[in-house]
């Protein structure tokens, strides 16, 4: 395990970004405290078992910028994050609450309009916000809004999901095309004078989710690919297990748009967010029956098989390219800048 | 070193030009070159079009294997 | 996307991989071809391309990322530039992760929020324009390929009369630094692989002293894998027949004289002088400072800098493994102080160059 660089006694915005930086983080500064059986599995809700029934419990901050953008903005993210981190541990998204953090000045026309997003896209999700909390700090403390939600959701106890009913041979698969939430934040800056058609992927899947577990009980496992990216995503899950994925590059579904944009800055599309994407990790029998489920919803029309588990390597990612061989895939280091070289 | 890549030319505004690929469009300076016409294709490095891109020979490139055996 | 795509098909690279092996086994003796530049390793290491070579063609990545050369005391003095009032730095995403003596730009964001990742340095003088009461420096850094980008822009900044703009010149040349690496004595290298977009700046004549001199194939390459697939088999073959010169394989862009206005411009605004290669040493006539007329834009002559030296002892090999004579395993701090997150020396720094490569692809 990589220790915490002890040179290191600032955050830097890379702690936050998905990457490795912030696993370290999350293993030797929270996770060392507040260390129990339900945290420790670090899965995207906290599961509270009861005789009956199982509760999902989770929670997210959202500090987008620009609080507006292609395809949404930070009060519809606020909504699909959560329900999203919820329906991906099998729950059913129930109630979620809201909570403010608004900088003196911010105009009251903004507000409304995130809210009313917001309203819009619980009523999609079927969602209620049953609590909520608003503070106004002085100006420059916060940069225009942040929001927080927290949202719980029941599990039935049929539901078995985890990564360790994963099994060589399983499937790799996903609901659609990649690296457009990130992406669409980064042209709506206008930094880099990119025009492109590159919409925001954020949207609430716990309609798709919940179809398609009632179709199988072979899912074995499934985790929504935000900050890091696919590549994050997929890291995770092989994190100290004795299997490895692989994916075929071919088979990753990815907008022409995507692609260019990371030609021109050098990123990398497997290291970007998305909002509206879930990786299911499903037994191979059942592969066929999930993606034909998944592309009649309409959050799921691009789903595809991009890989498999493998035996071999343990606990890494490879990736095969285009021409054909095979590289690690490797956890995201922190933030993506544009480069030159 | 040095990240940059084919774009097509699509309108010539002094020395800025709209360049474009796959359905993306971004501003370039386009300065350091002589000529440039809508149409043709830039290497773009850095916000700025650095060199033509010579269509025959993209061709020849790609068949020059072929001829070679 | 038109110019790319078509070079990446893997189809028409079976083929020429096949002729790299036919002609691997031809020649039946260890060759170290070395991609002098970063974007090369890049795609060498995204498409797998070294796993695709033959047993005793070895890959060895010269010091072509800019960023990676660039020499700790560079970082040193953009940290101190930092902490000025009203000073805001602009640079290249690359350069953030970079370690100087003490720290990284990114690293002292968090102590002074006044870094701005930029795309162009034209965005620089964007901001410049827009923050007139703020002292706005590019860390101008950069081969042949990204220098005349700057020179342009310091020529918009004084015909614009914009005052607050700098740059800290950093810019250094290619072909000096090749020559460095074969003049060395036990030089362990069979051929290289050329820069293709610092080429579309110099032209293939540039090198053409270089391979005369040193007998050695050059083979200046695109950046697709079929243009690195084919510009191995160029240097194979020319190793094969005994037949070393310059072979243009991106004759799409390179030109026989390279960008002659480009050229130009770089040699109207700055000088050539001495520079300091990280891992490596100085290297006479291998970087550019700004000419005397220019000084009103060199951040180093309007401002007054101290920066402790640093005189750390380095057991650090990169300057070795740059040269192709030792692997990453070989030293000390690989893995145990230098890694991806926190990277010591040049080779781990960039995203693929040698050490951030070994460490990615071939640790146990």
């Amino acid at each position: 395990m990589h220790i915490i660089n002890m040179k290191e006694n600032r955050i830097v915005l890379s702690h936050g970004s998905g990457g490795k930086l912030m696993h370290n983080l999350i293993e030797n500064i929270f996770l060392k405290s507040f260390k129990n059986d339900i945290l420790d599995k670090l899965y995207d809700s906290g599961i509270i078992e009861f005789k009956d029934f199982d509760i999902c419990f989770t929670t997210d901050s959202y500090t987008v910028d620009p609080i507006f953008f292609k395809g949404g903005d930070i009060g519809k993210l606020s909504i699909c994050g959560t329900v999203n981190d919820l329906a991906v541990t099998g729950a059913i998204p129930l109630y979620l609450s809201s909570s403010f953090i608004i900088e003196e000045g911010f105009e009251i026309k903004n507000l409304e309009k995130i809210v009313k997003s917001m309203h819009a896209i619980s009523k999609k999700a079927k969602v209620k916000i049953v609590t909520g909390d608003t503070k106004v700090v002085e100006k420059g403390k916060v940069d225009k809004i942040f929001i927080n939600t927290s949202g719980i959701g029941i599990r039935d106890k049929r539901i078995k999901l985890g990564i360790e009913r994963i099994k060589e041979g399983d499937v790799v698969i996903i609901n659609g095309g990649i690296a457009e939430h990130g992406l669409a934040v980064l042209i709506s800056r206008d930094t880099f004078k990119i025009d492109a058609d590159i919409k925001s992927d954020c949207a609430p899947l716990s309609g798709l989710i919940l179809e398609i577990l009632k179709e199988t009980d072979k899912i074995k496992f499934m985790r929504d690919p935000t900050r890091g990216g696919i590549s994050a995503t997929l890291n995770e899950i092989v994190k100290n297990r004795d299997f490895g994925i692989i994916i075929y590059e071919e088979k990753i579904p990815v907008k022409k748009e995507v692609l260019s944009i990371c030609e021109i800055l050098g990123f990398d599309s497997l290291n970007i967010a998305n909002e509206g994407k879930v990786i299911v990790i499903c037994d191979r029998k059942e592969a066929d029956i999930v993606l034909k489920k998944m592309r009649k919803n309409i959050y799921g029309k691009k789903a595809e098989i991009i890989g498999e588990i493998v035996k071999k390597p343990e606990g890494k990612v490879l990736i095969e390219t285009v021409t054909g061989s095979l590289r690690v895939l490797d956890m995201p280091v922190g933030e993506q800048f544009p480069r030159i070289c | 070193m040095c990240l940059a890549i084919p774009m097509k030319v699509e309108k010539i505004e002094g020395d800025f030009a709209i360049v474009s690929i796959g359905n993306v469009k971004k501003e370039v300076n386009i300065s350091l070159l002589e000529n440039v016409k809508k149409g043709d294709y830039v290497i773009v490095h850095a916000g700025f079009a650095i060199e033509k891109l010579d269509k025959k020979e993209a061709k020849k490139t790609l068949k020059i294997f072929k001829e070679m055996r | 996307m038109k110019y790319i795509d078509e070079y990446r098909e893997p189809e028409i690279q079976k083929e020429i991989i096949k002729e790299i092996q036919k002609y691997g086994n031809l020649i039946n003796r260890k060759i170290n071809i070395m991609e002098v530049c970063g974007t090369h390793t890049m795609t060498i290491g995204r498409y797998g391309i070294r796993k695709l070579m033959p047993e005793n063609i070895n890959l060895i990545s010269g010091p072509g990322c800019p960023v990676c050369v660039t020499p700790e005391s560079y970082i040193d003095i953009a940290i101190e530039l930092l902490k000025m009032e009203d000073v805001i730095i602009t640079t290249f995403g690359d350069m953030m992760k970079v370690p100087g003596s003490f720290s990284s730009l990114e690293k002292e964001k968090a102590n002074y929020a006044k870094t701005y990742v930029v795309y162009s340095p034209l965005d620089a003088l964007k901001i410049a324009e827009d923050n007139r009461d703020k002292k706005i420096i590019f860390l101008s850094v950069g081969f042949e390929t990204t220098t005349p980008l700057i020179a342009q822009t310091i020529k918009i900044a004084r015909d614009r009369k914009i005052k607050n703009f700098y740059i800290l010149a950093g810019n250094k040349l290619i072909p000096p630094a090749m020559e460095f690496l074969l003049k060395e004595k036990d030089a362990r290298i069979d051929g290289f692989i050329c820069p293709g977009h610092v080429s579309v700046i110099i032209g293939r004549e540039s090198y053409t002293s270089i391979s005369k001199k040193y007998n050695i194939p050059c083979v200046i390459s695109g950046f697709e894998p079929f243009d690195i697939l084919l510009s191995i088999y160029f240097i194979l073959k020319s190793i094969k027949d005994e037949k070393n010169e310059v072979i243009n394989e991106y004759k799409r862009i390179v030109k026989e004289k390279g960008n002659t206005k480009a050229k130009e411009i770089i040699y109207e605004i700055f000088e050539v002088v001495d520079a300091e290669w990280r891992g490596i040493g100085i290297i006479e006539n291998s970087g550019l400072r700004l000419k005397e007329n220019f000084f009103d834009f060199d951040a180093e002559k309007n401002f007054s800098i101290e920066i402790k030296s640093s005189n750390r002892k380095t057991a650090c090999l990169c300057g070795e493994i740059l040269k192709g004579r030792k692997k990453p395993f070989e030293c000390p701090l690989f893995e145990k102080i230098c890694t991806p997150e926190s990277p010591f020396g040049p080779c781990m720094v960039s995203s693929e160059g040698t050490c951030n490569a070994y460490y990615k692809y071939e640790r146990k």
